[in-house]
């Protein structure tokens, strides 16, 4: 058989993980990035990656966790991929400093780790404060190193535009645009990986970088491929505002000890540092004793949204509140956070090391992506082994990173997501060599019809964009779009405001059509690409709109107070999993329970019933049509949080 | 709303090999701008000085928080990062201009693909046998991880070989930040088992002796890289290696 290949699209931690896993079996990889993937978005990572390596003396296990992480989700993960990834993580950070990545060391020489949100131990690996940057290296050497040897064809400045499929609808190859010469390609490969990250770009202004305009998981999703969980978009709790992008204050500004806190009287004009403690509230620490400033992102946010919006005690009066280190020293702070606490500085001219940060929450990541599948074993982890692995709903497609769904269900935890990119990098590895090995036929042998006519398709297409002679700017409309969606789909969620937003991007996806391609040129020209992109921008905000007036609960970074159970303060988590037993036993009885607790389990029990499952789009010519698939929580019983 | 604006002169060109020119910009202020968020203004509403439509400028960025390295360019005749270059504190007209080391792609737009080979020149990584489970790596003492961590946050973004003047566009010199990541990988356990290997290439054409020790690379390093540092200590690992070599001991 003529030699094989996959075709690896993205260079950030799940692409570079993917090329260098797959290269390390022998298989060629064709690696496709819309820049170096030196400058892939993962270099915005800062506060670490997790794993229980318990260098603590804490007794913390993987077994914990599986469980932080599952619960920080909400339960809405897939548990058997979550748990082989937790049991997974110590050996990827010991991988990772065996690579070279500058961790951070304990005065004995070995690796240090930090807190993290929605755990209570120290299980988060960092290198300063720029971690992502430093794994991203890491990565990129290895795969630089391939390269050198042969294995690994770059081919950066280059757009994934689509798949190429066979008659049986099996991905045989990708198109891909040349950026510098708009040239449009069609590149065989016996396995695609889309490895593409997030779509925030959808939100305008985010943590995240230009790029993550989610377009390659789009147009796959236009292409049939399920698309799982749209509406689950973590809004981080403290990012800095800016008009280019909101950047990204990390996690571990608090995992340091940072307090968050607002003066207690409405706009208090005083320098922070002149009100004295007991004016402050440190609403956090106070409403959560447990976990205080390290609940997970998806209760800070809100907590914020409630102190700014419904209490008015935001910083002068803004949707801002305090991020506060001064109580640390110059010292610490320049060796743990010295990184973001620069950058702060840059940004602002206030240094963080003498002055309380002022920051706001932030569209950060995607808990939802392309749905991919998986193979377990009857103990609940994964067969590595498994084609199955991270394969899209297209048959030889694959998602891995923050493109696919299923390991951070409603809520991701901080730290969680370098591992999840570079545990879905390499687990995928094994299984994606043995699909390819399995082909009857190479994608190399097949006839070029397929590949030409996905080529063509592709040309005419933006031949067409090209000759778009209308009023409308396409980045204009591009900020009109996100500032619907940061309006209405964001931290509080309403079903009219929603109902009237998915009306509002049917009006853009129209007035899409009426763009004028601001730049005809041949040579380096960014904007046809960027109306493509905005295209898709438009069909996946459908997804996360309609996933999100659909879903009548809530349910981790899905806030909609209309379907709120209120949780008895007095209640304990455990008690459902009692209640639970008692009913499938028939012994559940009025007096088991006190009443509210009662009445509340039963809710929570019906809700979960209807509500704990995936939502899936797919694209039906028009739109999503959204149906809802189970989830597998067959490890870890499904419970309320409670982190106070 | 204030009357105040905003004067971009922008060094311009089509493509590679086409002349270059200047064009001006006059945009609206508004508070807590910099150079990237005026150069996504322009593109909003692509119309030059002089009132006429025209392309919108061509520029690369993606993090927006100089991490990734991807937004240098020339901003008042200093090379730095666009993203963090605030308009509040630089003087009208503001001018763009591309890095002058490199080929132009198009406007502010370069090719740096020279510092990604010299990357694999230095051989810049450590040598694995595989990715699988063998346990964790040596003992590392914090004060040698400051130094490596310091020399990791280089981010490829050219300032450093932008300001040196032995880096021209027609000669073959790595530039400090690859002889710095050659340092780095030099001083990891492992990395250092083919330090002998990334030494030869620094002895090479093109390789540290091209250094003339003008010092320019340090003072513009956004990261504030040791990069002399670095250079001389690469300079001392070679000189050992040539005087074992001649010697064979």
């Amino acid at each position: 058989m003529t030699k094989q290949r996959a075709i690896v699209v993205g260079g950030g931690l799940a692409g570079l993980a993917a090329t260098m896993k797959i290269a390390e079996q022998g298989m060629s990889v064709l690696l496709v990035s819309f820049l170096p993937v030196k400058r892939s978005h993962s270099v915005c990572a800062q506060g670490g990656i997790n794993g229980a390596v318990n260098i603590k003396g804490e007794g913390d296990s993987p077994e914990i966790h599986f469980y932080d992480t599952v619960k920080g989700g909400d339960f809405l993960g897939h548990q058997p991929l979550c748990k082989d990834m937790c049991y997974h993580a110590p050996f990827i950070i010991y991988l990772l400093d065996r690579m070279g990545v500058p961790f951070n060391r304990t005065p004995e020489g070995n690796l240090d780790f930090r807190r993290f949100g929605g755990t209570l131990h120290h299980r988060t690996a960092f290198s300063g404060a720029t971690t992502g940057q430093q794994l991203l290296y890491a990565l990129d050497e290895q795969v630089r190193r391939y390269e050198v040897e042969g294995l690994v064809e770059k081919v950066e400045w280059h757009e994934y535009l689509g798949a190429v499929q066979d008659e049986d609808g099996k991905c045989v190859g990708a198109v891909i645009q040349n950026l510098r010469t708009g040239d449009i390609r069609a590149e065989r490969g016996d396995a695609v990986i889309l490895a593409t990250g997030g779509p925030g770009v959808v939100y305008g202004r985010s943590t995240n970088s230009v790029v993550c305009t989610g377009t390659a998981t789009t147009s796959a999703y236009l292409q049939g491929a399920k698309y799982g969980n749209g509406e689950f978009i973590q809004i981080h709790p403290t990012a800095v505002p800016g008009r280019d992008k909101l950047r990204l204050m990390s996690e571990s500004a608090r995992g340091e000890g940072g307090r968050v806190w607002v003066p207690r009287k409405a706009n208090d004009q005083r320098d922070p540092k002149e009100i004295p403690a007991e004016e402050r509230l440190y609403f956090l620490e106070e409403k959560y004793p447990r976990f205080g400033n390290l609940v997970p992102r998806d209760v800070g946010a809100r907590e914020i949204y409630d102190i700014c919006v419904n209490q008015g005690l935001g910083v002068h009066g803004d949707m801002k509140v305090y991020l506060d280190l001064t109580h640390h020293s110059r010292e610490f702070l320049d060796t743990r956070l010295g990184g973001i606490l620069e950058i702060y500085e840059k940004f602002t001219g206030v240094d963080p090391r003498e002055e309380p940060m002022e920051i706001f929450p932030a569209v950060h990541y995607s808990m939802g992506g392309i749905w991919t599948d998986y193979t377990r074993t009857a103990e609940g982890f994964i067969d590595h082994q498994s084609p199955r692995n991270q394969m899209t709903s297209i048959e030889g497609l694959y998602a891995a990173g923050e493109a696919d769904y299923q390991y951070h269900g409603a809520n991701r935890l901080g730290a969680n997501s370098l591992l999840s990119c570079i545990y879905t990098g390499l687990m995928m590895g094994p299984g994606v060599v043995n699909y390819i090995k399995n082909q009857k036929e190479s994608a190399t042998d097949l006839p070029s019809t397929l590949f030409d006519q996905a080529q063509q398709q592709w040309q005419e297409k933006f031949t067409g964009i090209k000759q778009m002679k209308g009023k409308e700017n396409p980045y204009k409309l591009h900020a009109e779009l996100s500032e619907t969606m940061m309006s209405n789909v964001l931290i509080v969620r309403d079903n009219a405001r929603l109902a009237a937003t998915v009306e509002k991007i049917e009006e853009y996806d129209e007035r899409w059509k009426d763009v004028e391609c601001v730049d005809t040129s041949d040579w380096t020209n960014p904007v046809p690409s960027f109306v493509n992109q905005l295209y898709n921008m438009i069909q996946l905000s459908k997804v996360i709109a309609k996933g999100a007036l659909l879903r009548d609960e809530f349910r981790g970074a899905h806030y909609k107070p209309e379907f709120e159970i209120k949780q008895p303060s007095d209640f304990k988590p455990e008690s459902f999993l009692e209640y639970t037993k008692l009913k499938a036993e028939g012994g559940l009885k009025q007096d088991s329970f006190k009443p509210d607790h009662l009445e509340y389990m039963r809710l929570y029990g019906e809700s979960n019933e209807k509500w704990l499952k995936s939502s899936i789009a797919t694209f039906n010519g028009k739109g999503p049509d959204i149906s809802y698939e189970a989830v597998d929580t067959s490890l870890i019983q499904p419970r309320p949080r409670k982190y106070d | 709303m204030s009357n105040k604006t905003i004067t971009f002169k922008i060094l311009r060109q089509d493509g590679p090999n086409q002349p270059s020119y200047w064009e001006t910009f006059v945009i609206p202020y508004l508070p807590n701008s910099n150079v990237i968020s005026c150069l996504m203004d322009i593109q909003k509403n692509p119309i030059n000085s002089e009132g006429k439509k025209v392309r919108p400028v061509v520029w690369e960025c993606n993090c927006l928080e100089e991490v990734c390295g991807t937004c240098t360019m020339v901003i008042n005749g200093k090379t730095r990062q666009s993203c963090s270059a605030l308009i509040d504190k630089l003087m009208q007209p503001i001018t763009l201009q591309p890095l002058s080391k490199f080929p132009v792609v198009r406007d502010l737009a370069v090719d740096r693909s020279r510092m990604f080979e010299a990357l694999k020149r230095v051989k810049a990584w450590v040598p694995m046998d595989g990715y699988h489970d063998l346990g964790p790596g040596d003992k590392i003492l914090p004060d040698h991880q400051g130094v490596a961590y310091k020399l990791s946050e280089c981010m490829t973004c050219g300032c450093c070989v932008e300001a040196c003047p032995q880096y021209s566009r027609d000669n073959n010199f790595l530039g400090a930040a690859a002889i710095s990541q050659a340092r780095l990988f030099n001083m990891h356990p492992t990395g250092k088992l083919i330090a002998n290997e990334r030494l030869d290439s620094l002895m090479d054409d093109g390789g540290i002796a091209a250094c003339g020790n003008a010092q320019n690379c340090v003072e513009v390093c956004p990261k504030s890289i040791p990069l002399t540092e670095s250079i001389a200590e690469m300079g001392r690992q070679s000189s050992k290696r040539f005087w074992k070599t001649l010697f064979q001991i």
